[in-house]
C-alpha cells in the first residue's frame, strides 16, 4: 500500500531523493502522512531547481574565480608530519581545469586489501618497496667491468635484494629480457653479463660502459613511474601515498584494494576506469583543492564544470583547444583567445554565425538570449476575431 | 690554494687566502685601490670573489682593529674644525664601504661599548640599517616593521616645501605647504638632512577618539577652526605651455588673440582674459574653458583627424585652454624660447587648497587616513584646560596594526610642546618612553597621556578619559579636487562614437568585461543592452549581399551601391564599434556579410 505511494511520485522526484526519505519515513505511517511529506518534499525539490534561462556557467564560472582571487600560494605546512609534495592551490586547479595531459606531481593514494591494511608498519614498509620501482643501481653494491673478458659483474646488495623480495636469477631474467643481450647468468649473489662481441673487431671501449650506465637506470623491480612510496596511517589503517602514477599495474596487484585506490592524474583514470570515473574525479579534485583551501564553493558549481569537460565522452579543458574549439559561433571564439587565426579560419570555411549565444549578441549590441531576453512575445495580427470587427 | 674570481669570472688562485685578502683591504683603506672594491671570502665554495662591478649596494662602517675604533677623538675635532672631511676618513682608513658579500666577513658591533677583539667593525649608528625616509620615522623599532615602511613611502607624497625657489621655477604638476614645520619629535637625521630646512609636515594636537563615527575605516574627523587658520593649506601649481610652432614652406604659429573667421573659433566670452599679444596676465582667476595663450595654426600641417574633408584655406584655432575641471589663479607668465628655438609662452596656474572631505592626511607612521567630516571648532571635545583636538583619530586603527611608535609620538610631542624643547625620537637611540611619561607626570599630566574631556554639545564630561597629545602630521598630495569626477552626457571617441576615456576628457566610467558578466549572471538582458547602447547606431543593410548599404536622404529610402535599386535594403540597430569591426575585417580581406532574419 505504502509503495504505492512512493511509485507515485517516481516521476516528480529523483530516485536517489525517493529513496532517502523512504528510509527515513518510519514505517507504520499512514498513507496520508506520507502523502504530505512527499508533497512537501516535492516543493522544497522544485525551489532548488534553477529557472530556466539562469546563467548557470557564468555563475559557476563566478562562483569559482571569486573565492579563487583568495588563494593563497603558501599552504600550512606541520613539522614532524609525513607529507608528500603534491601541487595544490591556484596552480593545481589550472591545471584541471585546463585538462593538462602531464600533470606536475602526479600521485596516488593506494589502499590495501584486508589483512595487509591492519598488518604490522615493517611489513606495510616493505610492500611499498615492492611497489617503488627500483632500478639496477639500487640494489646493486657495485657494478664492475671487465673488459678484457668483456664481461659486466652487477655485485648485488643482498640486504636490500631480500627486503625486496627479489632473487638473483629473477634480477637477471628480467635484465635480459630488457637489454638485448643472450648470455645473463646468476651467480650467487651476482649477475654476469656477457657482451657478445657480433660485429666490431676492435674492442672498444665505449659500448661497454655505456651498457654499465644504461644498466644503472634498468627498472627491475616494482611498477615503472611510481618514484616515491610513503606509507602512512589514515582513520587507523595503512595507506600508501605515492609520487608518480600508474593505476592499471597498481590495480593488478594483489594487496591492493581495488575499489578505494586512486590516482590524481585525471587521463589516467579515464584510460583505466573510463569517463564517468574521470569526471567524478575531476569534481573531486577540485573540490578537494577548494575545501583545502578553506574556501566555500557549491559543489553543484564544480559538477556543472565537470560535466562540461567530460560532456565529449573525453576529457576536454577549458582552453582554445578544449571545450572553446566546440563552439559553433565564431565571434565567440574569437572573443576568447587569437582571434585573427580564428577569423581567417572562418573567412576560409565561409562560416555563418547565427548569433545564437551571449557574447555574440554583446558584441552586436542586441538582446542576449538569457534571463529576461530568453522569451519573445509574439502576436498574430491577423487574428480572425479583429478580422470580424 | 684558494680559487679567486674577479668581477665573477676565474683569475688564478693564491696560497695564502688570509694575505691575500689582507693586502687588498690594506691598500684599499690606504686609498691605493677604489674604496668600492670589495673583497670576500667564500667558506662555503673556499673561493675569494674581488668585485668592481656596478649595481652592488655598499655602506659605510667604522673600522675596528684590535678591539677599538680607529676613529680617535683627534679625528673628530679635526672634523669639528673642518679640517677633515668626509673623504679624508675614508682615504685614511677610518671609514670603508662594505658591500653585501664583504659583510658576511665581518663582525659588526652595534655600539662602542660591545667591541671586543673579534669585531671588525663598528655601526657609525644603529638606524643606518635604514634608508633616509625610514630614518625620518621616529620610535620605529617600537612598531611593526610593514607599517613603518608604509610611513617612509608616504612621507615622499607629502606636501611641503621641495625646493626654496619655487616661486622662480617652472615645474609640472608640484604642491606647497603654506605653513610647514619642523617636527617637535625629530630624529637624528631631520637634523643632519635638509628634513627641517624643507618640513612636509605640521604639529597638531590629535585626539583617539570616535566622535561621531565620521572617523571610522581610516578617516579623520578635523577641525574647522584649524583648518581656517591654515592647517593643511597648500598651493597646487602646474604649467600649461604654448608654443610658435614653424612649419616647412616658412608658415608657423601665431600667438594673438584669434579672429572670428578663423576656423574652430570658440567663443568671444572664452577669450575675454587675453591682453593685447594674446597671452593672459597675472592674477587673474580662470576656470576651465578659459583661453590663456590665444593661438592660429596654418590649416594644412595639423595633425588632428577632426576636420578632413573641410580643409579651409584660412587658419586655425590651436589655442591653449585649461581642461575640464581645472581652475585657478595665473600665478606667472614667461615669455621664452624653446629648444628649437621657437618662440614659446609658459603659464603658471596656482591654486589654494584647503583641507576639505576627501584629502588625505598621515602620521609618519603608516596611519594614513581622510577627512570624513570637518566639525565646528565649537562642536569639538575640549579638555579641562579648553585644549581642542584639530585631528580626531580612530582608535579602530591602532589595535590590528600595532604601532606604538604613533602612540608615543603623541607622548613625546606632548612632552616638548609643554616643555619647549625637541624630543630625540631617533630609532634605537630615542629618549625612553618612560622618561617622557614621568616628564609628562612632573608637568601636572597624567602619565599615560589621556585627559579629561567634555561633549561639546551638552557640556557633559565624557565617562572615559581621552588620549590626547601632540603630533607631526602630513598631507599627502592626493586631494580629491584632482580626482573628483563624474559624466552624465559627454565626449564620445571618434573612431568608435564611445565615450572617451579619463578625467581630464571628462570621460566615462567604463563598464568592463568582467561587470557585464554580472549583468548576464542576473539575467537582466535589457538592462545590459541599454548600458551597451552608448554607441547605437541604425546602419543600412542590403538584403541581398549582406553589406552596409547607403541611406539617400533626399529620397529617404536605402539603396546598396553594390547591388543597386532593386535589393531592399533594411535598417538595423547595432552598436557603432560593431559596424567599424565589420570595416576593420574587410580591412584584412575578410568579408562578413550580415544577413537579416525575418521581421517579426
Amino acid at each position: 500500500m505504502a509503495s504505492d505511494v512512493y511509485s507515485e511520485y517516481e516521476t516528480r522526484l529523483p530516485g536517489l531523493l525517493l529513496q532517502r526519505v523512504k528510509e527515513e519515513v518510519p514505517e507504520k505511517t499512514g498513507v496520508r502522512k506520507i502523502r504530505a511529506i512527499l508533497d512537501a518534499v516535492c516543493e522544497e525539490y522544485e525551489l532548488c531547481k534553477s529557472e530556466s534561462g539562469e546563467a548557470v556557467g557564468l555563475i559557476a564560472a563566478q562562483s569559482i574565480s571569486e573565492p579563487g582571487t583568495q588563494m593563497t600560494l603558501n599552504t600550512k605546512h606541520f613539522s614532524g608530519v609525513e607529507e608528500m609534495n603534491v601541487t595544490m592551490g591556484l596552480p593545481r586547479i589550472i591545471e584541471l581545469v585546463d585538462a593538462r595531459k602531464k600533470i606536475k606531481t602526479p600521485s596516488m593514494t593506494i589502499y590495501l586489501a584486508s589483512p595487509y591494511n591492519k598488518g604490522k608498519r615493517e611489513e606495510v614498509r616493505l610492500l611499498a618497496q615492492m611497489i617503488k620501482e627500483t632500478t639496477v643501481e639500487e640494489i646493486s653494491e657495485q657494478i664492475n667491468v671487465n673488459l678484457a673478458d668483456q664481461i659486466v659483474e652487477i655485485i648485488l646488495d643482498k640486504e636490500r635484494i631480500k627486503d625486496l623480495r627479489l632473487k638473483p636469477a629473477s634480477i637477471a631474467k628480467e635484465v635480459k629480457r630488457q637489454i638485448s643481450e643472450k648470455n645473463v647468468v646468476s651467480d650467487g649473489s651476482k649477475v654476469i653479463i656477457k657482451v657478445e662481441n657480433s660485429s666490431s673487431k676492435s674492442k672498444e671501449v665505449s659500448p661497454i660502459f655505456k651498457l654499465k650506465e644504461n644498466l644503472k637506470e634498468l627498472v627491475v623491480a616494482g611498477i615503472k613511474g611510481i618514484n616515491q612510496v610513503l606509507p602512512i596511517v589514515e582513520n587507523g589503517e595503512f595507506v600508501i601515498k605515492t609520487a608518480g602514477s600508474n593505476l592499471k599495474k597498481v590495480l593488478a596487484l594483489e594487496f591492493v584494494d581495488k575499489t578505494t585506490t586512486i590516482t590524481n592524474d585525471i587521463f589516467e583514470i579515464y584510460a583505466v576506469l573510463g569517463i564517468e570515473a574521470a569526471r567524478y574525479s575531476l569534481f573531486e579534485e577540485i573540490f578537494s583543492v577548494i575545501e583545502q583551501q578553506g574556501l566555500n564553493v557549491n559543489p553543484r558549481h564544480l559538477l556543472l564544470v565537470a560535466d562540461v569537460m567530460t560532456s565529449y565522452g573525453i576529457i576536454r579543458g577549458i582552453t582554445r583547444y578544449g571545450i572553446i574549439k566546440e563552439k559553433s559561433s565564431v565571434l565567440s571564439r574569437a572573443s576568447f583567445e587569437t582571434p585573427i587565426a580564428h577569423f581567417t579560419k572562418a573567412a576560409l570555411a565561409g562560416e555563418l554565425d547565427s548569433l545564437s549565444s551571449i557574447t555574440e549578441n554583446v558584441i552586436v549590441s542586441q538582446v542576449i538570449p538569457i534571463g529576461t531576453g530568453l522569451v519573445d512575445l509574439y502576436m498574430n495580427h491577423k487574428n480572425k476575431k479583429v478580422k470580424d470587427k | 690554494m684558494v680559487d679567486v674570481y674577479l668581477n665573477g669570472k676565474f683569475v688564478g688562485d693564491v696560497e695564502n687566502k688570509d694575505s691575500f685578502v689582507n693586502e687588498i683591504r690594506n691598500s684599499r683603506r690606504k686609498g691605493k685601490v677604489s674604496s668600492t672594491l670589495s673583497v670576500s671570502y667564500d667558506e662555503v665554495n673556499n673561493c675569494i670573489y674581488v668585485e668592481s662591478d656596478r649595481g652592488r649596494l655598499m655602506r659605510p662602517l667604522l673600522v675596528v682593529k684590535g678591539g677599538s675604533v680607529l676613529i680617535k677623538e683627534e679625528h673628530i675635532k679635526k672634523i669639528q674644525s673642518g679640517e677633515m672631511v668626509w673623504e679624508d676618513l675614508i682615504n685614511s682608513g677610518l671609514i670603508e664601504y662594505l658591500d653585501a658579500s664583504e659583510e658576511e666577513n665581518a663582525l659588526i658591533a652595534f655600539y662602542p661599548e660591545e667591541i671586543t677583539a673579534q669585531h671588525t667593525h663598528l655601526e657609525l649608528a644603529p638606524f643606518s640599517m635604514f634608508g633616509l625616509c625610514g630614518t625620518f620615522v621616529p620610535y620605529m623599532n617600537h612598531s611593526p616593521g610593514a607599517r613603518m615602511s608604509v610611513g617612509a613611502k608616504n612621507l615622499k607624497q607629502g606636501v611641503g616645501i621641495y625646493a626654496l625657489n619655487f616661486p622662480i621655477r617652472f615645474d609640472m604638476d608640484v604642491h606647497i605647504l603654506h605653513y610647514p614645520q619642523k617636527p617637535i619629535v625629530e630624529t637624528a637625521t631631520t637634523g643632519l638632512s635638509d628634513f627641517n630646512t624643507h618640513p612636509v609636515g605640521q604639529n597638531i594636537i590629535i585626539a583617539v577618539a570616535s566622535h561621531s563615527g565620521y572617523n571610522m575605516e581610516d578617516a579623520i574627523v578635523i577641525n574647522r577652526g584649524s583648518v581656517d587658520r591654515g592647517f593643511g593649506r597648500s598651493s597646487y601649481y602646474r604649467i600649461d605651455i604654448a608654443e610658435e610652432i614653424k612649419y616647412p614652406g616658412g608658415l608657423h604659429d601665431r600667438i594673438t588673440i584669434p579672429e572670428k573667421e578663423v576656423f574652430g573659433y570658440r567663443s568671444e566670452h572664452d577669450y575675454r582674459f587675453l591682453e593685447e599679444d594674446g597671452i593672459i596676465g597675472p592674477e587673474i582667476s580662470v576656470s576651465d574653458g578659459d583661453v590663456l595663450i590665444g593661438r592660429v595654426s596654418p590649416p594644412r600641417f595639423l595633425s588632428s583627424t577632426e576636420e578632413y574633408e573641410l580643409l579651409s584655406e584660412g587658419e586655425r584655432e590651436s589655442s591653449v585652454y585649461l581642461k575640464h575641471g581645472e581652475m585657478g589663479v595665473v600665478d606667472c607668465v614667461i615669455v621664452t624660447e624653446s629648444l628649437e628655438g621657437n618662440r614659446m609662452i609658459e603659464i603658471k596656474i596656482r591654486d589654494q587648497k584647503i583641507p576639505e572631505i576627501g584629502d588625505k592626511f598621515i602620521s609618519r607612521h603608516g596611519q594614513k587616513g581622510v577627512i570624513g567630516m570637518v566639525v565646528d571648532p565649537e562642536d569639538i571635545p575640549f579638555s579641562e584646560s579648553g585644549l581642542v583636538p584639530d585631528i580626531i583619530f580612530s582608535h579602530n586603527s591602532i589595535p590590528s596594526r600595532m604601532t606604538m611608535s604613533h602612540m608615543i609620538e603623541m607622548i613625546g610631542g606632548k612632552v616638548g610642546s609643554l616643555n619647549g624643547r625637541f624630543i630625540d625620537g631617533t630609532t634605537f637611540d630615542s629618549e625612553k618612553e618612560e622618561d617622557l611619561r614621568k616628564e609628562l607626570h612632573s608637568l601636572g599630566f597624567r602619565e599615560d597621556g589621556t585627559e579629561i574631556m567634555y561633549n561639546p554639545v551638552t557640556g557633559e564630561k565624557y565617562k572615559a578619559r581621552i588620549f590626547i597629545g601632540s603630533m607631526y602630521y602630513l598631507r599627502l598630495k592626493h586631494l580629491v579636487s584632482n580626482k573628483l569626477q563624474s559624466r552624465a552626457r559627454g565626449p564620445v571617441q571618434i573612431l568608435t562614437r564611445q565615450p572617451t576615456e579619463g578625467r581630464s576628457r571628462e570621460g566615462g566610467l567604463r563598464l568592463g568585461e568582467m561587470e557585464k558578466d554580472v549583468f548576464v549572471a542576473h539575467g537582466v538582458a535589457m538592462l545590459l543592452k541599454e548600458r551597451f547602447s552608448s554607441d547605437k547606431t541604425v546602419i543600412p543593410l542590403c538584403e541581398s549581399c549582406g553589406m552596409v548599404a547607403v541611406y539617400d536622404v533626399v529620397k529617404d529610402k536605402g539603396y546598396c551601391p553594390v547591388c543597386g535599386d532593386k535589393a531592399s535594403v533594411s535598417f538595423v540597430e547595432t552598436g557603432y564599434a560593431f559596424k567599424l569591426f565589420v570595416d576593420e575585417l574587410k580591412s584584412i580581406m575578410i568579408l562578413p556579410r550580415l544577413k537579416v532574419g525575418k521581421r517579426v
